[in-house]
């Protein structure tokens, strides 16, 4: 550029000869923002939209004089197509869905905790890349055929091994949940564990820990609130999963007495009777009902996850 | 402590416990490790091992014959593949933007953080959930039908905030410094972008939309009640059996069709539609990693 240096205490002239870019291209690059700020805001948008059209479907359930939001709550009674006597109560599904995930969790949490220390801190760069790919490829296996190996593998099993009658109940959930959680648990809880600083590993060694005493006595509690949130949103994808409980779980209302009784889980419900249901019928609405129910579920685990998070980032 | 300085670094009975204590972990947590990847293991060779009658080319080509008892996968196939496309045509161009504002134009406020959360949250609503919005948004308040569309705009959705995250990841890695340098040379905020940050971020980009694509054909519940049918005729082999208001056939409606509702079905058909679905996903995974890990190792900076 040949711009001639500016003389004496004068501002740099707005004389200098630029090339000027053609009006529509400035007015395009406006544009084109503006869309990219629309784009941006859509996350909001489809997550107040979610909220509205789910919501809608489910608000007239509410003025209905047959339905009181306190027995759909609290009464496990779900008989919605009787023709006497229709009662709509998801005690029993909201049972069903945290007798599962509780299972699930119980063996998920461990099992992916102690996985995430191993690749973390006691094993080298080689196996660590493969067990992450291995463990990516694992949460990539869809749903549906985690509930297909339950109703087909995993019952089969169960019959042989406990003696139970029907294979699809509370454990065939919980395990086939426990497998397909595990993935996520692992790496969330590696992040969490990778953030804690060198400076802590380094100071432990100096004292003679061993990888075990650096891992129990520093690490855990340091990344206590990571792996606090790697648990939840465990816990979120257990709540929300849909086809393989749908398929593992065995599909009986019924409060669980143990885990080898068959259930149904308050998304697997939704999935099971929203073809039967005619729209716009009090069966239909409760369905959608239900549906407000998982979101604020699913809604509050993720956002207290997030805080969770959110609380490390800041100390 | 004796004045000889070896006796420091001997075994006190102390040191073997804490040395055995240190083996036994490493065993246990590298057995929990292994069992974790155990199962994808035993899954994939039992799934293939009752499968392999029925693996065949033909399968792969031909419609199911016989009430679905027999014959192949090919309209649930072409239906996953139209889906998938449709929906990542979608979400993919809206994700980047999304992703672009959030990375290159978003300031540290209110907004920015109401975004991220909502993010999160569209991540994390059920798939179920997803349907019923499908079912209600598109399908009735849009007056889509059950069709093609709405299943796709509601997979669409589903995929979006998955897609958000990763371009945002590949975004962040692009140094400041490149975007510095174009800005001195009289570079507006989008030419920056267009020239520098998007080319060197479109390997982590693209590699975020192809994960995509096998959690798109994975997916059930959310196609369920918006498009996808248990059975369309099909002719073998044809390409384009589908129009975009039609209802389709998909792998995984198909899978579960076959495993709960179809009685008498020949017994390696199931396993072989479970096969075709989770190879596909597994292969267009592998591939998205292993296009991952080369650009990784040719990075420039």
């Amino acid at each position: 550029m040949n711009r001639p240096p500016p003389t004496g205490a004068q501002a740099p002239t707005p004389a200098v000869v630029r090339p000027h870019r053609p009006a529509w291209a400035v007015a395009g690059e406006r544009a084109f923002e503006w869309v990219i700020h629309l784009c941006g805001i859509s996350a909001i948008v489809f997550v107040l939209g979610i909220f509205f059209f789910v919501f809608k479907e489910a608000f007239p359930i509410l003025r209905n004089p047959d339905f009181s939001l306190f027995q759909f709550l609290t009464s496990d009674q779900w008989y919605p197509t009787s023709e006497v006597h229709k009662r709509y109560g998801v005690l029993a599904m909201v049972a069903g869905t945290f007798s599962v995930t509780g299972l699930a969790m119980v063996i998920a949490v461990p099992f992916g905790l102690g996985a995430a220390v191993f690749l973390s801190e006691f094993c080298g760069g080689k196996v660590r890349e493969t067990l992450k790919i291995v463990i990516e490829l694992l949460a990539a296996i869809p749903s549906v055929v985690w509930g297909f190996i339950g109703l087909t593998v995993m019952s089969r099993l169960i019959v042989r091994f406990t003696g139970a009658p029907v294979g699809v109940n509370v454990l065939n959930g919980g395990i086939i949940l426990a497998l397909m959680s595990v993935p996520i648990i692992v790496s969330i809880a590696e992040d969490a564990l990778k953030a804690v600083p060198d400076s802590f590993r380094e100071a432990a060694v100096a004292l003679g820990a061993t990888r075990w005493q650096l891992v129990w006595r520093v690490l855990l509690p340091a990344a206590r609130n990571g792996l606090l949130a790697a648990v939840l949103l465990g816990v979120a994808r257990g709540v929300g999963e849909t086809m393989a409980v749908l398929m593992a779980t065995g599909h009986a209302v019924q409060i669980p007495h143990s885990v080898l009784d068959s259930v149904r889980t308050l998304t697997a419900n939704i999935a099971a009777e929203l073809g039967e249901a005619s729209a716009g019928s009090p069966h239909y609405q409760v369905l959608f009902l239900t549906g407000v129910l998982l979101f604020g579920l699913t809604f509050a685990v993720n956002l207290i996850a997030d805080l969770v998070v959110k609380g490390i980032r800041r100390q | 402590m004796s004045g000889d300085p070896s006796s420091l670094f001997t075994e006190t009975p102390a040191v073997r416990r804490k040395l055995r204590q240190e083996a036994v972990a490493r065993g246990i947590l590298g057995a929990m490790a292994a069992v974790i990847i155990l199962p994808l293991v035993l899954i994939v060779g039992y799934l293939l091992w009752r499968a392999a009658p029925s693996l065949t080319v033909g399968f792969l080509l031909q419609p199911p014959t016989h009430g679905m008892r027999d014959g192949g996968v090919w309209p649930a196939l072409v239906g996953t593949i139209y889906l998938v496309f449709l929906s990542l045509a979608v979400s993919a161009p809206i994700g980047i933007l999304a992703a672009v504002y959030l990375n290159e134009y978003a300031r540290e406020n209110w907004l920015n953080r109401m975004i991220n959360l909502a993010v999160i949250n569209l991540a994390g609503v059920p798939s179920i959930v997803h349907a019923l919005f499908g079912l209600g948004a598109f399908v009735y308040a849009a007056r889509f039908g059950c069709s093609i569309i709405s299943a796709s705009l509601t997979l669409a959705i589903m995929t979006l905030p998955v897609i958000i995250a990763n371009t945002r990841l590949a975004l962040a890695s692009v140094p400041r410094s490149f975007r510095e340098a174009c800005w001195n040379v009289g570079a507006t905020r989008w030419q920056t972008i267009r020239a520098v940050v998007l080319p060197n971020a479109v390997s982590g980009i693209l590699t975020g939309i192809i994960l995509q694509v096998s959690r798109a054909a994975g997916e059930t519940a959310p196609i369920m009640f918006t498009g996808a049918v248990f059975f369309k005729v099909v002719r073998t082999g044809t390409l384009f059996p589908y129009a975009l208001q039609d209802q389709c056939m998909a792998l995984s409606m198909h899978l579960f069709t076959l495993a709960t509702q179809v009685p008498d079905v020949k017994e390696s058909i199931p396993f072989a539609t479970a096969v075709v679905l989770m190879g596909s996903v597994l292969l267009v995974n592998t591939a998205a990693i292993g296009l991952r890990i080369y650009l990784r190792s040719h990075r420039k900076w």
